[in-house]
């Protein structure tokens, strides 16, 4: 593209001659008005503008729009505007534009709803998908993933960060409770069990070693796939519904780099940090109940704590966590992108969604199990 | 095709042939669709009509043919030529399709805000310009597209079509759902934006009334072909019986009135 000016003027005492030159566009729109600005600024003191289209030579709305804008601003001044050497073509366009009412500027309303999301159905058994979905929903992502790292501003920060609100922020109450809670009841069966045996204090290397180890990561993954998992196929399933994943297409936007990158990016994320905050409340609530309910005195807790775990007890939690992530993750987005025409496809995907993603994450498990133990971790 | 000699080809459909499972849908469809043209596609309920529409627009996949916009072959195009050909078009769902998620403002920019770097203040005035020129005002701005009726819909979501200042519209049904005086107003509503922002019109439609007062040209569609294709005038005179039977049937006053030799479109 040339770097010709879209606006020169030429101001002689108080009379302005402004001309256009080349493409008054969409793409230009940015530099007129920049352009236009300017020429504002920099002719405060004229009282008679003439503004001569006749060296523009493709106009739209855009380019009608800064015309009408400019000449408002003079006439707003008191300045006798005037345009001249319009193309006849674009006449209806700039007549059209030049009853443009600004003046009842809406207010902008604080904007707080959020889209209700769909309940997590029935429970129904049906759990056969395939695995080509899944391996080309992974392809996909890792093909949108090699986009946006290639190229950091296309990732959707906004989304990626609204997104981990909705995931780990605002879940962090109700994982707390639920894992402090199963950190009870362990303790409280560990105990009752093994008095009959004398072995009280063995329980602090079960409630230990099952809550860093299985039972931490799994409770916060099968909470997610029900929070979180759920509501993003509700989602996707409905935009899908509602035409609105075509509508991005035709824009030229990528559905899966749009909305559902962020979203499993999301969940990468926001799961181990959950994971970790559900351990840390899961031995809270256990230490809590060996010392009221078993007598074993806090002190006493930690340092038969430090003795039955290590680093690599806490390790394997850990870095399971972001693997179940993206598979629940995946799952959801699948089932929700499988969503046809009807609200009960919809419930049903839903369903389908929450049932697949719990099963595969404890089959995972399973293989993490047998891996972990070959390697002696 | 009757008008079309010495005009630029904007859409080129050649043998193309959709399908779903063992049902043939589009069997070898050809048509043209002219620059500056409004073109009627009309055709059976479930004769493909928006099939084509979203086969052009690639929503749907074809088993064979080809497809030119403005000179490119879709199929063949690098993403790169795809995504700019997708920003020279706009399309109007048959249910609007608005993001239900986002404000009518922000349905508006959505994709202007993406393609082109603009100040705020230009964005929001160009909002209020296009709701305008579609026959709404700023009051509908901040309004969730669950909270505009039929009518607002489809006009919000031609504003939405129009965002990017698009050479050719894909319009699916456009009057559909709308009350006779709703559709006569569109109907002049899409007639005034072509003459203004000289687009080209491609409007799958089964409102007669659209058909006669606003296409330049129609082309129909059945048994999966486009049977044919030309002026209201060429239509009305074809003696193919599904022809006839559209244009001369029960709900075209048209054709009753051309048939009694009284004047079209006489009150009944």
């Amino acid at each position: 593209m040339s770097v010709e000016t879209l606006l020169e003027g030429m101001a002689d005492g108080d009379r302005l001659r402004l001309a256009g030159n080349g493409a008054w566009t969409a793409g230009n729109a940015r530099r007129l008005e920049g352009e236009i600005n300017g020429a504002m600024r920099r002719y405060a003191a004229v009282k008679h503008v003439s503004i001569d289209m006749g060296g523009v030579e493709r106009l739209d709305t855009f380019g009608a729009w800064l015309l009408e804008r400019l000449v408002r601003a003079f006439s707003g001044r008191g300045c006798d505007t005037q345009v001249t050497g319009l193309k006849e073509d674009y006449r209806h366009l700039v007549d059209e534009v030049h009853t443009v009412k600004l003046e009842q500027g809406p207010v902008r309303r604080p904007n707080q709803i959020l889209a209700a999301l769909a309940a997590v159905g029935h429970n129904v058994a049906g759990v056969g998908h395939s695995l080509a979905a899944f391996v080309n929903m992974m392809g996909a992502l890792a093909v949108a993933l090699l986009r946006v790292v290639a190229n950091p501003r296309r990732l959707r920060l906004t989304a990626l960060v609204h997104q981990l609100d909705n995931v780990a922020w605002r879940g962090v109450p109700i994982i707390l409770l639920i894992t402090f809670l199963v950190g009870c009841i362990i303790a409280q069966q560990g105990i009752f069990h093994f008095r009959k045996f004398g072995a009280d204090i063995y329980v602090v290397d079960m409630v230990g070693i099952l809550v860093l180890r299985e039972l931490g990561v799994l409770i916060v993954c099968i909470m997610v796939a029900g929070r979180s998992g759920s509501a993003y196929t509700a989602e996707l399933g409905s935009m899908k519904m509602r035409e609105e994943i075509d509508a991005l297409r035709t824009m030229g936007f990528d559905p899966i780099e749009v909305l559902i990158l962020p979203r499993v990016l999301a969940l990468v994320i926001g799961v181990p940090i959950l994971a970790f905050l559900g351990s840390m409340a899961a031995l809270y609530g256990g230490g809590l109940v060996a010392w009221l309910y078993g007598g074993i005195d806090p002190d006493i807790f930690l340092s038969r704590l430090r003795e039955a775990i290590s680093l690599d007890t806490f390790k394997v939690g850990m870095i399971k966590a972001p693997f179940m992530a993206l598979v629940i993750g995946v799952v959801a987005s699948i089932e929700g992108m499988a969503v046809k025409g009807s609200a009960e496809s919809l419930g049903l995907q839903t369903t389908a969604s929450v049932v697949e993603s719990i099963f595969l994450v404890i089959v995972l498990d399973g293989f993490f199990a047998i891996f972990f133990a070959s390697i002696g971790m | 095709m009757a008008r079309g000699n010495g005009k630029e080809v904007v859409i080129e459909v050649r043998d193309v042939v959709v399908g779903f499972g063992d049902h043939i849908v589009l069997n070898r469809v050809d048509l043209d669709v002219y620059r500056g043209e409004i073109l009627g596609f009309v055709g059976g309920s479930g004769a493909g009509k928006s099939v084509l529409m979203r086969t052009i627009i690639g929503l749907l996949p074809k088993r064979a043919g080809t497809i030119k916009v403005f000179g490119n072959d879709m199929s063949a195009a690098s993403d790169r030529v795809r995504n700019s050909v997708e920003r020279r078009w706009g399309v109007l769902f048959q249910q609007g399709a608005l993001f239900s998620s986002l404000t009518v403002r922000e349905n508006l920019q959505f994709s202007v805000r993406e393609y082109l770097d603009l100040s705020p203040r230009l964005l929001d005035e160009l909002a209020v310009a296009k709701l305008e020129m579609v026959g709404l005002d700023g009051s509908a701005l901040e309004k969730y597209p669950s909270e505009l009726s039929g009518g607002m819909t489809k006009r919000v979501a031609l504003a939405r079509a129009l965002a990017l200042d698009p050479e050719i519209v894909f319009l699916d049904e456009p009057t559909s759902g709308l009350d006779p005086i709703g559709a006569g107003d569109f109907d002049s509503l899409i007639a005034t934006l072509q003459r203004t922002l000289g687009l080209t019109v491609f409007m799958v439609t089964h409102d007669l009334d659209s058909l006669h007062t606003v296409c330049d040209r129609i082309a129909v569609l059945a048994d999966g072909k486009v049977i044919a294709a030309g002026t209201m005038a060429t239509m009305l005179a074809s003696p193919h019986p599904w022809l006839h039977a559209y244009f001369h049937g029960k709900r075209s006053r048209v054709g009753q009135a051309a048939e009694a030799g009284a004047p079209a479109l006489s009150p009944d």
